[in-house]
């Protein structure tokens, strides 16, 4: 008996989570006529979540760029000429690097703060405060980082694939001897706009995840610190799991319907 | 009957609410006539706090009817629900006071959200409400920098900041010792009196439901099994209240 209670248990539990996303998704949306009352602190929470993340976008981008180089080099041996490389790490970065590796590193470091922030809140009765002085806490809370997050990881991705690509550029001059000019040839070589617009479409759907899911968990917070720790643990790792999930998706739809190759 | 229903300011009829398999009330009455200071006294985890929620709309019932002023507020929209919980304020048992906000933010919020006051105003109202629970100077000061008994009275004077007609006390004398949970009981009756706001404090703190209440009412397995001033509590032989006031472990309220 007992795998079939855990299994219905957790069906049970995906299916409350799913409709407890929806109607939070949805109630957000109902609040979008009142993104000016709420710019100000939109403001606060583009700088806490963009700006903030920039330090940890900047190390990670410099390295995937520069293990990219590196890596493809090693594939390239024997087969493909080295002036190929620029081309490979441009591709390679816009389409899927940039905008996958920051979601999930933005994402982590988000959807944790705010499922945390917001799940102390829950815990510590400030969230029923807020509904008692008749202040709709979606609005006041929900809204400005949803907002926020669906701006700035655009933002960040653009930042993300301008380092990664000069990380790369970097490692290919000094440890590859391919020279900068190159280097520039190969990234021009086969670049489409579509790719980078792509690649950036993708991660305003993944920085509304991020924000989405650590605000949920933040609400569904019970009980007191382990409650806090475990809301969590599920916001990054659901954010995280959604971003990879609905990444395929959206290549699906972007470069199969709507950037479709015309022959 | 009649003048009586008159006086009702919330009414609640057979309510019934459960979590999971526990069955919190089970079609519990109760009402609360305006003016007065009810108190709902019962055992830690009877539902008193889970009361209070119903009463605000915070929490949905599972069956029955909670009107306010004779509307039925079960049926109420988000929006009908904010516009009712301006005539309430609420002090909760951790005091719920915004710590990303200063003492002055927290008490001023309802009015700055609420009200079409100038800065000047709101700034003269939240220094009066202040004075009412006995702070003065300490609006730039975080929460995090005050004593428990402290943030109950900040969390007091936002509660009643608008001017509400209820105001809705869950364990206000928990966590607080002796003298200021005496403090705490005077500041309750003080308000009673300035403010002739109808109040309803749910605790386990016999002498403070003695030293507040008009009336007592005790909840107990999902039901009110009594109702009463507290005057006919003192005296009662119903022997669930007795053994409550009396903190007996022997009786018919078995230790969980």
């Amino acid at each position: 008996m007992a795998p079939f209670v855990i299994l219905g248990r957790f069906f049970l539990e995906f299916i409350q989570d799913t409709g407890g996303v929806f109607l939070l998704m949805g109630r957000t949306f109902q609040t979008l006529p009142r993104t000016f009352a709420n710019a100000r602190s939109t403001l606060q929470q583009m700088d806490r979540i963009g700006i903030g993340s920039i330090p940890l976008v900047l190390v990670t981008s410099i390295f995937v760029g520069a293990v990219t180089s590196v890596q493809a080099a090693y594939q390239f041996h024997g087969y493909v000429p080295l002036q190929y490389l620029g081309t490979v790490v441009g591709k390679s970065v816009t389409l899927e690097l940039g905008p996958v590796l920051t979601a999930l590193v933005v994402g982590g470091r988000v959807s944790a703060s705010i499922a945390a922030e917001l799940g102390t809140m829950k815990v510590t009765e400030q969230i029923d405060a807020m509904e008692m002085i008749a202040i709709d806490p979606v609005e006041y809370l929900v809204l400005p980082r949803v907002l926020a997050s669906t701006i700035m990881l655009p933002v960040l991705t653009i930042l993300s694939d301008l380092l990664a690509i000069l990380g790369g550029m970097v490692v290919a001059n000094i440890s590859l001897h391919v020279s900068f000019n190159t280097f520039e040839s190969g990234l021009k070589l086969l670049f489409h706009t579509q790719d980078l617009v792509g690649g950036l479409m993708k991660t305003f759907v993944f920085g509304f995840i991020i924000a989405l899911m650590g605000c949920y968990h933040g609400f569904e917070t019970r009980g007191g610190a382990e409650g806090v720790g475990i809301a969590t643990m599920k916001a990054v790792v659901s954010s995280c799991l959604l971003i990879l999930v609905s990444n395929y998706l959206l290549a699906s739809i972007i470069f199969r319907i709507i950037f479709a190759p015309s022959s | 009957m009649e003048q009586r229903a008159n006086g009702t300011i919330v009414r609640i009829r057979g309510l019934g609410k459960s979590f999971g398999r526990h069955r919190v009330f089970d079609s519990l009455d109760l009402d609360i006539v305006r003016g007065e200071t009810l108190v709902v006294i019962g055992r830690s985890g009877c539902g008193k706090s889970v009361l209070l929620k119903h009463i605000t709309g915070l929490l949905k019932p599972d069956a029955g009817e909670i009107t306010f002023e004779g509307e039925d507020i079960t049926r109420f929209t988000r929006k009908k629900l904010y516009q009712m919980r301006l005539h309430f304020g609420m002090l909760f048992q951790s005091s719920a006071l915004f710590d990303s906000m200063t003492v002055g933010e927290n008490v001023a919020l309802p009015l700055r959200k609420h009200s079409e006051m100038s800065d000047g105003e709101i700034a003269k109202v939240v220094s009066e409400k202040l004075e009412l629970v006995g702070l003065t100077g300490v609006q730039n000061q975080y929460p995090a920098e005050m004593s428990g008994g402290m943030k109950k009275r900040i969390g007091l004077a936002r509660a009643v900041a608008m001017n509400p007609q209820m105001v809705l006390y869950d364990e206000p004398t928990t966590g607080l010792d002796p003298i200021m949970a005496d403090v705490i009981n005077e500041l309750i009756r003080t308000l009673q009196r300035e403010l002739a706001v109808t109040s309803v404090v749910v605790t386990h703190d016999i002498k403070s439901a003695y030293h507040v209440g008009d009336r007592i009412a005790m909840l107990h397995e999902g039901k009110i099994i009594y109702s009463g001033t507290p005057e006919e509590v003192r005296r009662t032989d119903d022997p669930v209240l007795r053994q409550f006031i009396e903190g007996k472990a022997q009786g018919p309220i078995k230790p969980i």
